[in-house]
């Protein structure tokens, strides 16, 4: 194969070189009329080599239509025409150099040449070349993919050939990387490999580690005797280690028919069973048999009598295993690629790892901002307020029902979006209101039953929700422009909806603190809540402050809602999934402060993260980790990490 | 001088007559030991009701008493209900293990047995590996002790630490809610140990008891009735001493009985623990007669039911949490069951099967505004008017 490549290039080379003998395509064809009539894998190369060589213009079209079965030979006179059928058994024949019509032929005066799907492959490597070269980008561009599915040694050499010529330098780089690529597979000079190889050492993509993966693939091989010199050994492994165990290394040896298998309790049970006789087995009762080490004494008394192979117990096998030596090859035979195909490995493996580290970070990031979210209202009701509402996970599925229900409205994602978030804030200020003014007012002091009654309507509003939408989740579609992800690498990347709702969470960590800091409504919230009598007695309203207080964090459940309904399902009973999380956040972080809870759900967000990175496995797991982390961790920070100071902080 | 504090609480012995004639009469209707006017099944129900009409009266005890809302104690129930099924899973699997076993042509030895029952337990996750805590599920004894044991010292543990740094009221039920999530999460995996969300089933077939499912039924349900009358006795008995009082002082100003020299933290951890005992042996009874257990039954939802039982029966008041626990559970089983009749409006029907949640949870919101003592309050209603009388 090797040799056709290097004609291969000879040729071309002389084709480039002006060098051709200036033949038409029929003459090439008719000089090796016999090949082309009777083509095999074996012998056609030559000819197609000359034909691609040719430097003729034609050459390309002739080869995909022998490819697909379209030239037809004409019986009078052996030349060679393209066919194209016009009526049942009538061919219109054209000449393959001028492309002129010589006419209509019945299929009786015709042969067609049906090249066998060996010589197709090599019709089709030749063509690779022609492609590469193609006039237009998006071909060419098609012509690297394809070849990038399925990389041959038969690619390198055009492909290499086609680099220089290119103009479009985003192709030129896609190919020289195409090209290092395939040297590393398929280049015979060990040296060329090796620069390859340390091109892309620290290189992200996904393509360079397929590439270099199968240089160190390994394979297991045992030797009585010395290890070999001649074989690349990739390290040699002692039984009973870590990475092989005792019966495991046995296990080889037997599938390598070096040692008899060994003998497992089942096969003395069936060796046994196989063996009764008369309610006995080697004279030994049935009955006795429920004990191990009778079962063996039989065992060995069959094996006296040679009704049995003898017993090989662990004994054995570690004898057996002294006289072997285990070790594994790498199936690429040069050390000196192996060597470096592992470097570069090794290399790569660390710059993947901190881009792994970059990619949990923004993972980490992503998670604590929807936890910011859904706490956030929380943080209003019970951080400033005090109030416990266990319904809040239910003004966040008031959100998104409200974001569904407005989707169904307006058919435009973007509109209806930009529709919900201010309409969802509208329904949960006024069911926020509402429940104040209906229960929690009624219940200032009395922090435990709030909690109930709270619960009470979360368990109400959550069957209501079933009761109008039903059990199923019901779908909220993110925009168009808000599809797809921001991909920095192939290992690091972020879905554009998940930066969405971080600069969401950002907004109203703003609108937060100027409503707080800012307003005539956050002062007074502030006042009220420190101390309503005094702030009643300055002309406030301790009760409008109180409900509007309330809506506002209600409001801003709402609005949070349609951000998690967006890449969550809404289902009544996704507030469930949120509320413990948001009052761990709310508690973790420090009741009273909004930097609290920003910094509860950094926190949260990190640590779940880095518990799933540890253990990937296992989601579940992670969360428990987690709520036992924040109940060690609220042991030594009661008060969370942003704790009030002085009387704020009461008691 | 000493007096009894039955001859102090004189309820005692009325919730315990009223306990006994009720089991009484039952046990006379039932299918098992008697005319058979109770089917079997129901007397399940009544039996699973005991059951939790006890961990309410544990729950009252902790909440009502000592003013700790624990949002905790389904999860100690529940893993009361999990001590006791993996013995009778194990117990079970290795008679009708050893029995195929038997049929062999040799019998099969100790290894082979417990291969057996492990593949036959951890099927379902894909295992065959006794988890280490099955260590004794082989033996009952020791399978009964931890039944109290595990989740005593969970809230022991638990207790401690959340004690100790003096989380308190709102923020101490958030942190148990959260205990609860989490052990039920982990629960849910399938490499917990115990087969994940499967849960241990067939735990109502008693391992070598030829008895009918009539008469289990029934040795359960005097075996539940037997447990609330201890329980609630023991109860009373600590309400009525020293301990009560203290544990009132620490409900109604923790700081004030902490100046008067009380380890509150001691005293609070002690009740905590204690109740989590009770609500173990309340979940230990509970399981058999519903015959599965899984984690979706301890989710902190479970537990914010049973504090809403205590209120509505009324809290502070023992038999309270028995009235509460009982009609609640019942009438919820009545309406979910689909045996409430539907109440048709011409444009709509009501179903109670859809509706009766929205109803229970409003009736919450009712209770705690209206009528903060909960149905033990209409008894001090009627005392009031004999006293006037």
């Amino acid at each position: 194969m090797i040799r056709i490549l290097i004609a291969c290039l000879a040729l071309m080379c002389w084709g480039q070189a002006g060098l051709a003998l200036d033949l038409t395509l029929q003459e090439i064809l008719q000089q090796n009329k016999n090949l082309v009539e009777k083509s095999s894998r074996k012998t056609i190369g030559p000819v197609i080599e000359e034909i691609a060589a040719s430097n003729l213009s034609q050459a390309q079209g002739f080869l995909e239509a022998w490819g697909n079965k379209q030239v037809w030979q004409r019986r009078s006179d052996g030349l060679f025409f393209f066919g194209t059928e016009v009526a049942k058994r009538q061919y219109k024949l054209t000449d393959p150099d001028s492309g002129e019509s010589v006419g209509e032929f019945t299929k009786k005066d015709l042969k067609q040449l049906k090249p066998n799907s060996g010589v197709r492959a090599l019709i089709a490597t030749a063509l690779v070349l022609f492609q590469l070269s193609d006039p237009d980008p998006a071909k060419r561009a098609e012509a690297l993919q394809a070849m990038e599915r399925a990389p041959t040694a038969e690619h390198l050499a055009p492909l290499r050939l086609s680099i220089d010529n290119e103009q479009d330098a985003d192709l030129k780089a896609h190919k020289s990387r195409l090209e290092r690529l395939l040297t590393i597979s398929f280049d015979p000079d060990t040296a060329t490999r090796v620069a390859a190889i340390q091109s892309f050492e620290g290189d992200l993509g996904v393509d360079v580690r397929a590439t270099l993966n199968p240089l160190v693939v390994t394979s297991m091989n045992i030797t009585s005797g010395d290890l070999p010199t001649d074989e690349n050994i990739a390290r040699v492994i002692k039984p009973g280690s870590e990475d092989l165990s005792m019966p495991a290394a046995y296990d080889l040896l037997v599938a390598r028919k070096l040692a008899p298998p060994a003998t497992s309790t089942e096969d003395i049970r069936a060796a046994l069973v196989a063996h009764i006789d008369g309610g006995q087995v080697a004279k030994i009762s049935v009955a006795q048999l429920s004990d191990p080490e009778i079962r063996r004494q039989a065992y060995d008394r069959l094996a006296e009598q040679s009704l049995v192979p003898a017993f090989i117990g662990e004994e054995d096998i570690a004898k057996k295993l002294l006289g072997y030596t285990f070790y594994e090859t790498f199936a690429e035979t040069s050390v000196v690629v192996t060597d470096a195909a592992q470097a570069a490995l090794s290399k790569i493996d660390l710059n993947v790892g901190m881009n792994q580290t970059l990619d949990l970070t923004l993972d980490a990031i992503s998670l604590a901002s929807i936890y910011f979210l859904a706490a956030i209202g929380l943080a209003i009701t019970f951080g400033v307020m005090g109030v416990i509402n266990m319904a809040h996970g239910e003004f966040i599925m008031m959100g998104a029902y409200t974001g569904y229900v407005v989707q169904q409205v307006i058919p435009n994602h973007t509109v209806s979006i930009l529709v919900a978030l201010p309409l969802a804030f509208a329904v949960t200020f006024a069911a926020g209101v509402v429940m104040e003014r209906l229960v929690i007012r009624y219940l200032y002091n009395r922090p435990l039953e709030t909690l109930l009654a709270t619960f009470g309507i979360s368990i109400a509003l959550q069957q209501l929700a079933k009761n109008i939408f039903g059990t199923q989740a019901r779908p909220l579609t993110a925009p168009g422009w808000l599809d797809g992800a921001w991909v920095m690498n192939d290992v690091v990347s972020i879905s554009f909806i998940r930066i969405a709702i971080f600069i969401l969470a950002l907004i109203f960590l703003g609108v937060f603190l100027f409503i707080i800091k800012r307003t005539r409504l956050g002062l007074e919230t502030r006042t009220v809540t420190q101390n309503p009598r005094m702030a009643a007695s300055m002309g406030i309203n301790p009760e409008r402050v109180n409900m509007l207080t309330f809506g506002l964090g209600s409001g801003i459940a709402g609005v949070a809602g349609v951000a998690i309904g967006l890449f969550a399902k809404v289902t009544s009973e996704m507030g469930n999934d949120y509320i413990v999380q948001s009052f761990m956040t709310v508690v973790v972080g420090g009741v009273g402060n909004i930097w609290g809870a920003l910094a509860g759900a950094t926190m949260i967000g990190f640590l779940q993260k880095g518990i799933e990175w540890g253990n990937p496995s296992n989601t579940l797991a992670a969360q428990t980790y987690m709520i036992i982390f924040i109940i060690i961790f609220i042991q030594f920070r009661p008060r969370g990490i942003i704790a009030l100071k002085g009387r704020a902080a009461g008691d | 001088m000493r007096t009894s504090f039955i001859a102090k609480n004189p309820s005692v012995l009325v919730f315990l007559l009223a306990l006994a004639s009720f089991t009484i009469i039952v046990t006379i209707l039932s299918e098992g030991f008697g005319i058979g006017v109770i089917s079997t099944s129901f007397i399940k129900t009544l039996g699973k009701t005991l059951c939790l009409c006890l961990i309410a009266v544990a729950m009252d005890l902790v909440w009502g008493f000592a003013g700790i809302l624990s949002l905790g104690h389904f999860a100690f129930f529940g893993l009361g209900g999990y001590m006791i099924g993996m013995w009778l899973m194990y117990e079970r699997t290795r008679l009708i293990v050893t029995e195929a076993l038997m049929q062999g042509q040799i019998p099969p030895t100790g290894s082979e047995v417990i291969d057996s029952i492990g593949s036959q337990i951890f099927g379902v996750v894909g295992s065959n590996e006794f988890p280490l805590i099955w260590t004794f599920a082989d033996s009952l004894g020791l399978q009964l002790l931890l039944v109290v044991l595990l989740p005593g010292i969970l809230a022991l543990v638990f207790g401690w630490l959340a004690f100790r740094s003096r989380v308190t009221g709102v923020y101490l039920s958030i942190l148990t809610q959260a205990m609860t999530l989490a052990l039920a999460l982990y629960l849910f995996q399938n490499d917990s140990g115990l087969r994940g969300n499967n849960g241990l089933s067939g735990l109502q077939n008693l391992p070598g008891v030829e008895a009918p499912q009539s008469i289990v039924s029934m040795w359960f349900f005097l075996a539940s009735a037997m447990a609330l009358g201890l329980g609630y006795s023991l109860a009373a008995w600590i309400v009525s001493g020293k301990l009560g009082s203290v544990l009132r002082g620490i409900r109604d100003n923790e700081t004030r009985v902490r100046f008067l020299g009380y380890s509150v933290e001691g005293f609070k951890l002690a009740i905590f623990t204690l109740t989590a005992c009770i609500a173990a042996i309340a979940g230990a009874l509970y399981y058999p007669q519903a015959g599965i257990i899984n984690p979706a039954e301890i989710v902190p939802i479970a537990s914010i039911y049973l504090a809403v039982w205590v209120a509505i029966g009324g809290r502070g008041r023992l038999y309270g949490a028995v009235i509460g626990a009982g009609f609640v559970s019942l009438i919820s089983t009545w309406f979910t069951g689909g045996q409430a009749p539907d109440i048709p409006l011409g444009f709509y029907t009501i179903r109670w099967v859809d509706w009766w949640l929205v109803l229970l949870g409003l009736s919450f919101v009712g209770v705690t505004l209206f009528a903060p003592k909960g149905i033990g309050g209409l008894f001090d209603l009627l005392k009031k008017k004999e006293g006037k009388a």
